[in-house]
């Protein structure tokens, strides 16, 4: 028997996570760079329309993993179910989205069987017959390439954007799909999930927004607020903020950006004093143009910037207001 | 109730990181700070205890330096510690560090266990649920709400882009503790003077030594990301960048 990877997409809400596709496009290069074959996976109940849509995607076979227990979401079915199945398939390689849900089960299932998870990768090396799997370290300072030095089957998640969702090719025709029933035993769930719901909604679009002036720590002191406010009104755009700001109670948590917030693609996004964690860098890498002001030269943020100041903002931000007015009366 | 409280010593969040000698750490001598999340799942300890009685216990593992946490967690309103202490700690993996966790709780009865739900040096994202299912406990993560009922606690977990979810679930239970759950509590002078007497027990890597294993995966090297964007740097006094900034506005990125 060849050797298999597997990737398990997410579906929520009769809804295929469009993070699946990136994840399917992650297993396919894999397959190419390995030799290996490529499967798939739905878990939930009733899933057997998610399993044909995957199986439009160029993979050898997709198995729906069904339970009437898997619905709603809970970590003890989801990670019953697929120890189950995995240990029955035997898979090398188990791929999957670095999500919430995932990451609310994947270590779980990892420990259950005695195995690992590398978490959150941003992309693999194959070297010399070893596969690395490249993940963050240091709220994205450094990285690392990291190994598994343990028995398959080897458990990856990976990160948002890693991949691009509009790579996973198509196959030639549709692979054959397979329903998996699983058992759970009565007393396997202990938590009782209510339904999902939404705060008070949004006052703040800021995704239409084409100019977007975001704070972070740098920002110091509630009060300094106001000077990122200014700017943003200077320039005719909304202001923003990363969780910390919002955490504190300085912004409304409608304008929080990142992966807990909201995810923008402006066409300018000025960082102020964001030194450019992970989950800030999810919720506006898109953006047409980024310039970022931060004080500390290695800020991850600079990472991804098209123009980078590395000083005070707030020696440079006053002067700025003043010579954005002076353009916008000249103009 | 009784709340253990797993902690951890970061650096600081805008320390220069260099590269060790082996490359696959990085040099030791830079600043520290508790790892923010663990702050947050600290301080709902704390207002746990304060409205139910109880009591909080924090633990964490690394060298001597990481007593710093555990001090300061205790001059906040802890009222014990706990410290496995040594330096080989630091480089386990989520699965080892969890299992010498475990090894080093096996005489205790807590009702929770709160984690912060990342740190941001590894940024796993793993230890506290690996440690659920090595207990046999249910675990819910992310959390944002922690409200005691009649059949055990009923939590609010983020989910993505703004949504949100209660569970209900029984005790004991492990917890991942989302930054700004609550707000944080300084430490008092009267606080930080009690606190150098309260019981802090420290324990040896030999004492958990049959708890843990090899790594189950393996940092082969540490390295600066390589930059997949051309940025330009701009320079000069603040009104000279002001002035190059609204060049770039107006002529390249075209919003003036």
């Amino acid at each position: 028997m060849s050797d298999t990877i597997l990737v398990v997409v997410e579906q929520r809400e009769g809804k295929l996570n469009r993070v699946s596709w990136e994840t399917l496009a992650a297993g396919q290069a894999l397959a190419a760079d390995t030799g290996w074959a490529l499967e798939a996976a739905v878990i939930g109940s009733g899933v057997g329309n998610f399993a044909n849509e995957v199986a439009a995607k160029k993979v050898s076979k997709v198995y729906a993993i069904e339970s009437p227990k898997l619905e709603p979401y809970t970590p003890d079915a989801f990670s019953a179910a697929l120890k189950q199945f995995i240990e029955s398939k035997q898979p090398k390689l188990v791929l999957m989205p670095h999500t919430y849900q995932v990451r609310d089960f994947v270590p779980k299932l990892a420990t259950a069987m005695g195995r690992t998870a590398i978490s959150d990768c941003i992309g693999y090396k194959k070297e010399g017959g070893k596969l690395l799997f490249t993940r963050q370290m240091f709220q994205g300072k450094l990285a690392a390439d990291v190994s598994f030095a343990c028995d398959a089957p080897w458990f990856v998640t990976f990160q948002n954007g890693a991949f691009r969702g509009d790579k996973a090719e198509a196959g030639a025709s549709a692979a054959p799909v397979e329903t998996f029933d699983v058992q759970i035993a009565d007393g396997v769930i202990r938590n009782k999930p209510q339904e999902v719901f939404k705060e008070a909604k949004q006052a703040v679009d800021l995704t239409q927004a084409e100019i977007i002036v975001s704070v972070g720590r740098g920002i110091k002191e509630q009060k300094n607020i106001e000077l990122a406010k200014q700017l943003a009104e200077a320039l005719g755009g909304e202001l923003a903020a990363s969780r910390p700001i919002c955490d504190s109670g300085w912004l409304p948590m409608d304008r929080q950006i990142g992966s807990s917030g909201q995810t923008v693609a402006p066409k300018l996004y000025l960082a102020l004093g964001i030194s450019g964690a992970i989950q800030h860098i999810v919720g506006m890498k898109g953006s047409r143009t980024i310039i970022a002001i931060n004080k500390d030269s290695e800020a991850p943020i600079f990472e991804i910037a098209d123009y980078a100041v590395v000083g005070n903002l707030f020696d440079i931000v006053p002067p700025l207001i003043e010579e954005v007015k002076k353009a916008k009366v000249g103009s | 109730m009784k709340i253990l409280v797993c902690m951890k010593q970061v650096p600081q969040k805008d320390a220069p990181l260099k590269l060790n000698e082996s490359g696959a750490w990085i040099r030791e001598d830079v600043s520290y700070e508790v790892n923010e999340p663990d702050a947050y799942a600290l301080e709902e300890a704390l207002r746990q205890k304060e409205k139910h009685g109880g009591e909080v216990v924090v633990i964490t593992s690394g060298p001597a330096r990481a007593q710093q946490v555990l001090r300061e967690a205790l001059a906040k309103g802890a009222d014990r510690a706990i410290h496995l202490e040594d330096n080989g700690f630091v480089g386990l993996d989520a699965f080892n560090t969890a299992r010498a966790f475990a090894a080093a709780i096996k005489d205790e009865t807590f009702d929770l266990i709160f984690t912060g739900l990342q740190s941001d040096d590894y940024g796993y994202a793993q230890t506290g649920v690996v440690l659920a299912e090595l207990l046999g406990w249910p675990h819910a993560t992310i959390i944002m709400q922690i409200e005691k009922n009649d059949s055990g606690i009923r939590v609010k977990r983020e989910l993505e882009a703004g949504y949100f979810q209660f569970v209900d679930m029984p005790l004991p239970a492990i917890l991942t503790i989302q930054s700004g759950i609550n707000k944080l509590r300084y430490a008092t002078l009267i606080g930080i003077k009690q606190a150098k007497n309260k019981p802090l027990r420290k324990v040896a890597m030999a004492e958990v030594q049959h708890a843990v294993s090899g790594n189950l995966q393996k940092i082969e090297r540490l390295y600066v990301p390589q930059k997949t964007k051309n940025t330009e740097f701009l320079e000069g006094s603040a009104g000279e960048v002001a002035k190059k900034l609204v060049d770039k506005l107006r002529n390249e990125v075209r919003v003036l």
